[in-house]
């Protein structure tokens, strides 16, 4: 028999080791799965995994990690800090979405002047949009009571719909005859987030993403705020014996998560996605919540697990292209990665007994 | 008189503490056997025992003569033994029948099994209707649910621990004279309290406990209180001193304070008046439930009251939140230790934080100084005897008693104008109780004022100016405790607050 048997203290050792385990549980099993699709499991690991960062080709992929991790990376630091808290924002796809039209819109506004203002113009306007798609879920659970989690994510597909009428209607590219889609942001020297070192994927939003990520850091454990944070999360009730007023944590948290998605949405549609199109949406606001999980919620832990998501992208896309790997299968495998992070995080709070013992 | 049940040699060890060691002794048939012993003397593991919830790593026991080793608690009760737990299982939307049924293997209908309650309950004296929601209870009937479905089992053996702690002095009357009823029937009784005046009063054996380990047995009738305490502890006992001072100015006044219940079966408060005046201890008594936890909440800042229903040094702070109040030197530490007072997964040093951050000046510019953090709860624990491996650990890695003390410490070191504490040694054993009380009346004697929320009679007795009792959230005219009788604060606690002025 096997008894779970709590720690009265969680293991600091377990804490570090199990995403560890976890990544290698996944790998095994993740092998398996590839093994019976037909493929040589070492192989396709080796394609997702390897090539892209130590592979012939890893010049051309390595650049795309930043891409892909950046997004990943500034919106799972700020949804961590609300998930600390108890405060759920599934919606940050949506507030993604918002950010990069809001900004988009306020720069077009201009075309085509070339005011070195109107990139900063932007980033204000693409995290105000997602601030404010954020206080939609933020302000209704304040006055009315109601759940963030239905709220926030049933607002992914207003946003949805908001970017296919942005796309082709009033952000759609005039001179571009009956194509969707915005003017290419990227090409318009005023509005784009270029490469800031060639080759390397760096761009705005990378700094943006470290920037976030340091701020969180210090937030949660050197501010009050952050302490404050925890404590509602852990404790509700000696939360509000210490003085937390729920409502202002949950405009905070939803306030400062829908701020940084705003902001990956925004720096994705002036660089890597480069207009406002149909298809504009790519599912980072999602993949963020496993990406903070995988991080155990902690910032640091964000920036490899945000790194660690970009690789399976990038070496799915490649296993996908020269194995033929189907797609769903490549998803499979990243879910397997969460489902086993989060069955290992047992072992930190948890005593694995094997054998009989007494009852206690 | 036989024996009927005997235990030898019993032994059980967890993990680093040994909780029973070698214990032997025997409940004669119709006994009513006491079982003495601070917390942690491994009183609770034997009871369990005994019930089958725990299995002893060495030793035997022996239930009329047969010998007895329940693998778990329904082979004891099919055995003839029953438990009354001090923490009720009860669910509060259901109806005492229903309670009564879910704690059965094979429960009759609802018709018979209501007609048997109420047949128990009036043999022995003890008022229940089976149709009633348990939630709309009080501490003392819910009590009396326990203790009928003990009896429709028809036990042999009754085991009760704790059972007065939650009752009021008539309430604990009608409690023994049921007890000695069952006792005169054959029924044995095993007695679990630290209250050693009902011991005396109560049994006619006993079995002191210290560290795991029997260390003598008496008849608790020949022997006074502070024999019997002494044994317990193994060290002699000095009752807490208080300073004697006259009371100064009015710290904080209280008046018309009412506030809705939070929950369907939670107590309003109703238009609650007190005053507290520097150098004094207010002792506010009453059954759990009757709107402790409201009134410390409304005192805290926790909830917010009507515009002038609380003042604190002459300033209204009815409306506003713990963390200005605490500022103002209103400090407060709640019943619930673990998940209200602390954060059960944060350390103790985060714990300090918790509400000693503003007092301590640990906050600069909205951030913690975790330092001052460290070396404020370092205090705590050295200050208050807080028995931990340092403050690095997780609270609820702490004993109760030990947590307890470590609550209460970091509010008195922070040096309140009024501190108001909730059950300040519940669950606290002998000597930590004797330093916690100690402490609110050295705070008192340094011309703060305190007042203690308790329901532990005696304690506030001990250490209290004034004392009022609360009441299905009303709290009555406080009376110098100089001029209390058991007998007076018996019928305070029911609910006949002015008698004095109905007569007079």
């Amino acid at each position: 028999m096997i008894r779970l048997e709590r720690r009265p203290t969680p293991s600091r050792v377990w804490g570090a080791a199990s995403p560890l385990l976890a990544v290698a549980l996944t790998m095994v099993s993740g092998g398996l799965m590839f093994a019976a699709l037909g493929q040589d499991p070492l192989e396709a690991l080796r394609t997702i995994f390897w090539d892209p960062v130590l592979g012939e080709f890893a010049w051309y992929f390595r650049a795309q990690l930043l891409v892909k991790a950046a997004p990943l990376i500034l919106i799972a630091a700020g949804l961590a800090i609300g998930f600390r808290a108890g405060i759920w924002n599934i919606g940050a796809e949506g507030q993604y979405i918002v950010g990069a039209i809001a900004g988009a819109a306020a720069g077009l506004a201009f075309y085509p002047s070339e005011s070195a203002l109107i990139f900063p113009l932007m980033v204000v306007c693409g995290a105000l949009g997602g601030f404010l798609w954020a206080m939609i879920p933020a302000v209704l659970k304040v006055t009315l009571g109601t759940n963030e989690i239905l709220v926030s994510l049933m607002l992914v597909y207003v946003a949805d719909n908001l970017l296919a009428s942005a796309a082709v209607g009033w952000l759609r590219n005039p001179d571009a005859v009956g194509f969707p889609g915005s003017r290419n942001l990227s090409q318009w020297e005023a509005s784009a987030n270029p490469e800031l070192i060639a080759g390397t994927g760096m761009h705005w939003g990378v700094v943006a993403a470290l920037i976030a990520v340091i701020f969180a850091h210090v937030l949660m454990t050197r501010h009050l705020m952050g302490f404050h944070i925890r404590l509602a999360g852990q404790a509700p009730r000696a939360a509000r014996f210490a003085g937390v007023a729920p409502a202002r944590l949950v405009l905070f948290c939803l306030g400062l998560s829908g701020l940084l998605a705003g902001l990956a949405g925004l720096f994705e549609v002036t660089g890597p996605a480069g207009q406002v199109s149909i298809d504009f949406a790519s599912g980072y606001g999602f993949t963020a919540i496993i990406v903070a999980f995988l991080g155990r919620l902690n910032p640091l832990g964000i920036v490899a697990a945000g790194l660690l998501m970009a690789v399976t992208y990038v070496g799915g896309d490649n296993a996908a292209a020269n194995l033929g790997i189907p797609g769903a299968a490549i998803s499979a495998f990243q879910g397997m990665l969460l489902f086993f992070l989060l069955a290992v995080d047992v072992l930190s709070n948890f005593r694995v007994r094997v054998g009989r013992g007494a009852l206690a | 008189m036989t024996a009927l049940l005997e235990l030898e040699g019993l032994t059980k060890a967890y993990p680093g503490v040994v909780a029973n060691d070698d214990v032997s002794f025997a409940v004669t048939r119709g006994g009513v056997h006491a079982l003495l012993g601070e917390n942690g003397a491994g009183k609770s593991t034997l009871v369990k025992t005994i019930y089958g919830l725990v299995k002893p790593d060495r030793g035997r026991m022996r239930l009329d003569g047969q010998p007895f080793a329940p693998a778990e608690p329904r082979e004891a009760r099919a055995a003839g033994v029953a438990m009354v737990f001090q923490h009720f299982s009860l669910f509060d939307a259901l109806s005492v029948a229903e309670n009564v049924a879910l704690g059965m293997e094979t429960p009759p209908p609802m018709r018979d099994l209501a007609r048997r309650i109420r047949a128990v309950s009036e043999e022995y004296g003890l008022p229940l209707d089976p149709g009633r929601l348990v939630g709309d209870l009080s501490a003392g009937e819910r009590q009396r649910v326990e203790i009928v479905r003990c009896l429709l089992q028809e036990p042999r053996l009754l085991i009760m621990d704790e059972p007065t702690s939650v009752l009021t002095p008539q309430e604990v009357e009608i409690l023994f004279a049921t007890l000695r009823q069952l006792s005169a029937e054959g029924t044995s009784i095993l007695y679990i309290s630290h209250k050693l005046e009902e011991i005396r009063t109560l049994c006619d054996a006993a079995t002191i406990l210290r560290g795991g380990r029997v260390v003598g047995g008496c008849d608790p009738r020949e022997a006074s209180v502070a024999e019997l305490a002494e044994r317990m502890v193994g060290a002699k006992l000095t009752a807490p001193k208080s300073g004697g001072g006259a009371p100064g100015e009015t710290l904080l006044r209280v008046e018309g304070l009412s506030l809705p219940p939070v929950s369907q079966f939670g107590t309003p408060l109703r238009e609650v008046a007190l005053e507290l005046r520097a150098g004094e201890v207010l002792g506010i008594g009453g059954v759990a439930g009757n709107g402790q936890d409201e009134l410390l909440a409304a005192l805290s800042g926790e909830r917010l009251s009507a515009a002038g229903s609380v003042t604190f040094e002459g300033h209204d702070v009815s409306r506003l939140g713990p963390v200005a109040r605490r500022r103002a030197g209103l400090l407060t530490a709640p019943e619930e230790r673990l998940g209200h007072a602390a954060a059960p997964d944060m350390t103790l040093t985060e714990n300090a934080a918790l509400t000693g951050g503003a007092r301590k000046g640990m906050l600069r510019r909205g951030f913690l100084d975790w330092g001052l953090a460290r070396t404020f709860a370092d205090e705590v624990i050295a200050r208050f005897d807080v028995r931990t491996p340092g403050a690095e650990v997780a609270a609820r890695s702490l004993s109760g008693g030990n947590l307890q003390k470590f609550v209460i410490g970091r509010e008195v070191l922070q040096d309140p104008r009024v501190l108001v504490v909730n059950q300040p040694t519940w669950g606290v054993d002998a000597a930590a109780a004797s330093a916690i009380r100690q402490a609110l009346l050295d705070l008192a004697a340094g011309g703060a004022g305190v007042i203690v929320i308790s329901q532990d009679l005696d304690e506030l007795l001990e250490i209290s100016d004034r004392f009022a009792a609360l009441n299905a959230g009303r709290l009555g005219t406080s009376v110098p405790t100089a001029d209390l009788t058991m007998e007076r604060i018996g019928l305070m606690l029911g609910g006949a607050h002015d008698m004095e002025a109905a007569h007079a």
